[in-house]
């Protein structure tokens, strides 16, 4: 037997930054919000105290129970997908904040060149640039319609950071300056500088000095404790959530969350989305939630999931390259963030100081600022330098050749523990036709409902690209003085590893309903009251860390949804654009 | 998913490009331990921790939870003192509660997959040994590569959980002591229990319902983890993992000194008293 609740004005499943936007804007806007989360109810008091390593880093502590529910994995089409097990292989957001508390908060706009990628790529260096497997699209949106929620986001979350020497135009500067600098970013900056790049520091999540956002909300100044990412902080200085937009939602009293409510379907009728069914986790019972607007914020996986469930939206099948829902699935996975890993002989450092988003970059090799015209791939990422601060028990680096246990490896990863760091490239990821998501027709969930499944495979455009970042992060450290540098290798075939939370596409933005789910506010083309929110609408993946989009975007739809409940109807209208798939 | 080449144990480092300054310490291009050997020896002889009878004596309040018989726990001890051995930089995994650690894992959450996938239909053993035995080095791959431990990734499809894998793999680590050597793994010299070990960690063992090299590579994992997770959990014992490596342990603040540029060593302090108890 089903529940049926009142109906509210809005119902959003998910409570990360995407979900949590949304409610803070639309409760404040004099909405009646709820919010399903599937995860516990936390505070910042659940993180007080608890830097232990082997919990959080080791034993995923913050991540989803895969227990009950996880996605299958295969490469190829006619592959079986098998299930990712372990919370080793697949790390996703639960619990209140989602994903977005754990995460480390190094902050990145997306680029002017990555909402039209297509148009300008076309236009710079021709159609036949564009391999023809690659399903690359514009969103719909260009970057200036974007800077204003872009601004608005990086005001809420209390952004610190200098703004990118090679960036797009911004209307103002980040709300807070730039996090201090460790010796070996300015080690890696003075070094980049002198070839001729352009660094500067990642723009953070931890905040540089306390701070009130325009919400009055306040956050607090980062200590650099190093347990930052895969942890929530004691310190309520990481912009996160629960310091930031689920407060000033509850500071409303238009909104409810309910944790521990999962969500199994979202509940259609007539064209129209008229609520959705969940699950009380701790007695079983089944709910009706109607709304007027139901919003999708559930991270990549469960929004696609959702849709395919509930039977919304037309299906992509890439035998026809028809249909959309589980189209352009995308992601940075082990070929990305390859780079050189340096060791020091004479110099040691204190590693284990830092943040989760400590760190210099540069975008000399980011986007389209580079000639691609004698390159074999298109786009690229930026180079970084992190300082998170090492843990004892992921600290044990040592050089090539050394064994993997035994007196050698003892000895030499004691001894490098404070001596090396590693330059990588956090390049973008392209879409193609073969890659995408629908059901699983083998696994279920603990309802017996089919498991997601992830058909995703490398192409020679991620290799050559992954080839090419590796050699300048290897010259980058030779140059910072490291007295071995380690090159990674440049992985053949994805590994069906799912871990940093970089996985987006299958419910993309466009301007053409045929190859695009979401249109420019992330309503739905075939569903005028339902609003699909987060990664899940990268059409591909630029060459840069995803958040800042996500809760950009989760301002755009927030507009959206507004302009929805006083006007109703398609927002947008959707354009033809040539078969080009 | 046949050949997966991104594993760099089971090639040589040879295999990787690497570059090195002209130190003069290179010969032929490939950095062994061996060869900083001196090096090492001589930069941080000054500092070895010295071993006492009281810096060890936490030891007393250690029993088995989890292994039941004693013979696969002294297994589980010599194996994990030849991955993690006691040398002039200090203690080895038995001195510093490794095993005692990894027993009380295997009892917990982990050990029992709590939040693990655990639903069919499993792939058949044949085919799960070898899935497991497709192996991946996460030390400089990933997104989160800073946070990894630098053991293989094997891909987990065995309807075993981790602690039934010990319980087999232990054993079966006696076996093939017995059959190649002729011994009980314990009784055989260091570099026989070497010998031993590397077949498990190559997955040329044949193991019922998992790849050898996935038991070891829990073992490695769980071995690590045991030198340096907080003492809280039954390794790491009086902090000695943690000292090795200069590690200042849970702290408020780094505030004052993430800008300086000399190495700061900090006396370590554990959870416990972070927590202030
Ligand atoms: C370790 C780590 C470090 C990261 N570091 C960075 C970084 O430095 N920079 C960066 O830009 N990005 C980073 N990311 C990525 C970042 O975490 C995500 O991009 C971001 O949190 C996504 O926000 P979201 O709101 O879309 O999803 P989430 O914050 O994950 O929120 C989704 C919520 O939906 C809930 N949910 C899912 N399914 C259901 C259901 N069926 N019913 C009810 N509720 C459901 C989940 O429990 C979750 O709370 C990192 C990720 C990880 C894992
Ligand atoms: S490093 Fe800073 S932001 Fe991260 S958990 Fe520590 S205090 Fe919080």
């Amino acid at each position: 037997m089903v529940v049926k609740l009142d109906k509210v004005d809005v119902v959003v499943v998910g409570t990360g930054w995407a979900g949590g936007v949304v409610s803070a804007e639309l409760s404040k806007a004099g909405y009646k919000v709820v919010a399903l989360e599937r995860g516990k109810n936390v505070t910042r008091d659940d993180y007080i105290g608890v830097k232990d390593e082997l919990r959080y880093t080791n034993r995923y502590e913050m991540m989803q129970n895969l227990a009950p529910e996880t996605i299958t994995s295969r490469n190829y089409i006619d592959e079986d997908a098998l299930p990712v097990r372990t919370r080793k292989e697949m790390m996703a957001g639960t619990d209140l904040g989602g994903g977005s508390v754990h995460w480390a908060g190094a902050t990145y706009r997306w680029k002017a060149y990555d909402f039209e990628i297509k148009s300008k790529t076309i236009e710079r260096y021709g159609k036949a640039k564009i391999p023809n497997d690659m399903t690359i699209q514009d969103w719909g949106i260009t970057y200036d319609e974007m800077e204003k929620y872009y601004d608005r986001w990086e005001k809420t979350a209390g952004i610190s950071g200098e703004p990118d020497p090679l960036g797009d135009k911004r209307s103002s500067d980040y709300p807070n300056p730039p996090m201090k600098e460790s010796p070996a970013i300015r080690l890696f900056k003075d070094t980049t500088k002198k070839m001729g790049y352009h660094p500067y520091q990642v723009a953070s999540g931890n905040l540089s000095q306390a701070y009130t956002n325009p919400d009055g909300e306040q956050i607090n100044q980062c200590m650099f404790c190093s347990f930052c990412t895969q942890y929530g902080c004691d310190f309520g200085a990481k912009s996160d959530p629960l310091v930031t937009v689920i407060p000033t939602a509850m500071k409303t009293g238009n909104f409810e969350v309910r944790t521990g409510s999962y969500v199994k379907r979202v509940l259609y009728k007539g064209g129209k989305a008229t609520g959705v069914l969940y699950v009380d986790n701790m007695t079983g019972i089944e709910y009706e939630q109607p709304a007027d607007v139901v919003v999708l914020a559930a991270f990549t996986f469960t929004n696609n999931r959702l849709l395919l469930l509930s039977g919304i939206g037309q299906p992509y099948n890439p035998t026809t390259k028809k249909g959309v829902i589980g189209r352009n699935f995308n992601a940075q996975f082990n070929i990305t963030f390859l780079g050189a890993r340096g060791f020091f002989n004479e110099k040691k450092f204190n590693s284990y100081m830092g943040a989760g988003a400590l760190g210099a970059t540069l975008s000399d090799f980011a986007g389209d600022n580079f000639d691609h015209s004698k390159l074999d791939f298109i786009n690229g990422g930026g180079i970084e330098l992190r300082q998170y601060g090492s843990g004892a028990i992921a600290t044990n680096h040592v050089p090539n050749g050394t064994p993997s246990w035994g007196p050698e490896f003892k000895k030499n990863s004691i001894y490098y523990t404070n001596r090396t760091y590693v330059a990588w490239y956090t390049m973008a990821t392209m879409s193609y036709w073969h890659n995408f998501v629908d059901l699983d027709p083998t696994y279920t969930d603990s309802f017996n409902d089919p498991l997601l499944r992830i058909t995703y495979k490398y192409t020679d455009q991620d290799r050559n690209m992954a080839k090419f970042g590796i050699e300048k992060c290897s010259e980058i450290m030779k140059e910072m003085g490291a007295d071995i540098v380690d090159d990674d290798e440049v992985p053949q075939e994805f590994d069906h590893v799912y871990d940093g939370g970089h996985y987006a596409g299958g419910v993309i933005m466009g301007s053409d309903p045929a190859t695009s789910a979401v249109n420019n506010y992330l309503q739905m083309w075939d569903v005028d009251n339902l609003f699909v929110v987060g990664g899940s609408a990268f059409p591909q993946f630029a060459g840069h860390h995803p958040t800042a989009t996500i809760g950009a975007l989760g301002y755009r739809a927030s507009e959206g949804i507004e302009k929805y409940l006083k006007s109703g109807g398609q927002l947008v209208k959707g354009k033809q654009e040539s078969a080009s798939v | 998913m046949a050949d997966k080449p991104t594993d760099r144990n089971e090639k040589s480092g040879m295999s990787r490009r690497a570059f090195i300054k002209n130190t003069g310490l290179v010969a032929g291009g490939v950095v062994g331990g061996g060869l900083f050997g001196g090096l090492f020896t001589n930069q941080l002889q000054k500092n070895a921790p010295v071993t006492t009878l009281e810096n060890t004596s936490g030891g007393l309040q250690d029993a088995r939870v989890f292994i039941n018989r004693a013979e696969d726990f002294d297994i589980l001890s010599a194996a994990t003192e030849r991955l993690f051995p006691k040398d002039d930089l200090g203690p080895g995994a038995i001195e510093l509660g490794i095993p005692y650690f990894i027993d009380k894992q295997l009892a917990g959450e982990w050990g029992m997959n709590s939040k693990e996938y655990m639903k069919g239909p499993f792939i058949t053993n044949i085919q799960a040994a070898g899935t497991h035995n497709i192996k991946r080095d996460q030390d400089t791959q990933g997104p989160n590569a800073a946070t990894q431990v630098p053991t293989p990734t094997p891909r987990y499809q065995s309807i075993l959980n981790r602690s039934e894998v010990f319980t087999l793999g232990l054993r079966k680590i006696n076996e093939v002591a017995q059959k190649d050597f002729g011994a009980r793994f314990v009784d055989l010299d260091p570099e026989k229990q070497d010998e031993v070990l590397r077949m498990f960690e190559e997955g040329k063992v044949e193991m019922k319902g998992v790849g050898s090299s996935n038991f070891f590579s829990l073992l490695l994992q769980t071995t690590i983890e045991g030198a340096y997770a907080d003492p809280v959990y039954g390794g790491n014992k009086d902090m000695m993992g943690w000292k090795m490596k200069e590690y200042p342990g849970p702290r408020a603040s780094f505030l004052n000194d993430i800008e300086k540029e000399e190495f700061i060593k900090m006396d370590p302090v554990s959870l416990r008293n972070y927590q202030g108890h």
